[in-house]
């Protein structure tokens, strides 16, 4: 137990090491730089956006469709990786396993493919 | 003794981060108490031995799950004045619901039988020299064959329901066909006109046929149809 917490002792340093530079990052622009605020700073210039406006806004539904596909495809990545740390041990039968289960989703690729969802115009 | 202290913190920063995300107002805060309670669990999952289960939280549900619960919720414009609006009207069915699924889930847990050996099983050491991510791998594809295929026909099943519900032809795809543009011959194309000098084209009759008016319509039509995204001209 404590050697599983001592391999992830680097993670905390690094985690640390960000943690610092953003931080340093912050406030060393708030201490050194010139602040000079006024109104007209924060108006849009000329016939740019406006810079303070409701976020919310209809996006268009192929967004979503974008999304939900990378889920399904990462989803099967992360099937792939205890198979191939395993494989030697599961052997001919796993390997079939998981190539009925690689011909399934790539049916449904084969088919996104073809109605075009994988296409935005 | 760190990892009880780390296991606390987590714990709490979870309970907190879960709290949040059903009582905060602004949805999308929810979202992100969402995310740092999904982080939390990934910290509790290493603490506890489960390296590969911490990792996929972290990329599936981090990575995929929050992003698309994200966008949802911005898609949604929310009036949070109009949302109270029907908050008498609605109290009554809001509250017989509430209590239907109160004695639902009080049925449950009153026939909850704890199993003889559960604590036993908590205890059930990790085999020596083996990695979490492979014993789950030599479990996964061999003994739970049959959960592993379904899970892959729900994922099938998930792809094409989103594909049929939210894919539609637009009609002005512009998609290169090229097997259309390495089929064209010449002779379908070009034609050779043998032209008198000093004769007009009009006369000879070979104005070229006006085609590019409907598309270059549709083009125009598209450009300026689409809602909000011209801006200011």
């Amino acid at each position: 137990m404590t050697g599983l917490l001592e391999a992830y002792f680097p993670i905390v340093v690094f985690i640390a090491i960000a943690g610092v530079i953003a931080l340093a990052m912050v406030v060393s622009s708030l201490l050194i730089a010139r602040q000079k605020p006024y109104p007209e700073k924060l108006t849009a210039y000329e016939c740019g956006f406006e810079a303070f406006d409701d976020a919310r806004g209809r996006f268009d539904v192929r967004f979503y469709l974008v999304a939900i596909l990378f889920i399904i495809f990462d989803l099967e990545v992360a099937f792939l990786f205890p198979w191939a740390v395993s494989l030697g041990d599961i052997g001919m039968f796993g390997f079939l396993s998981m190539m009925g289960f690689l011909g399934v989703l790539t049916v449904g690729f084969i088919y996104e493919w073809c109605k075009g969802a994988l296409e935005w115009e | 003794m760190i990892a009880a202290i780390a296991f606390y913190v987590f714990a709490i920063i979870l309970l907190f981060c879960a709290a949040r995300v059903v009582t905060s107002r602004n949805p999308v805060h929810s979202v992100l108490y969402l995310i740092l309670a999904f982080f939390n669990a990934s910290a509790l999952f290493v603490l506890a031995g489960a390296e590969f289960l911490a990792m996929t939280l972290v990329i599936v549900y981090v990575g995929a799950v929050a992003v698309l619960f994200l966008f949802v919720v911005m898609m949604l414009d929310i009036n949070f004045a109009q949302l109270r609006e029907g908050y008498q009207r609605y109290l009554p069915v809001g509250l017989a619901v509430g209590l239907v699924l109160l004695v639902e889930l009080a049925m449950v847990l009153l026939g909850w039988q704890v199993a003889p050996d559960a604590m036993n099983l908590r205890f059930a050491p990790i085999a020596a020299g083996t990695q979490n991510t492979v014993q789950l791998g030599k479990l996964i594809y061999t003994d739970y064959i049959l959960i592993f295929q379904v899970s892959g026909l729900i994922l099938l099943v998930a792809m094409i329901g989103a594909i049929v519900l939210t894919l539609r032809d637009r009609g002005v795809s512009r998609k290169q066909n090229i097997a259309a543009q390495l089929g064209r011959m010449p002779a379908n194309t070009l034609v050779m006109m043998d032209v008198r000098t000093g004769a007009g084209i009009g006369e000879l009759g070979i104005l070229r046929p006006e085609v590019a008016e409907p598309a270059a319509a549709a083009q125009d039509d598209h450009h300026h149809g689409a809602p909000g995204a011209g801006g200011h001209h």
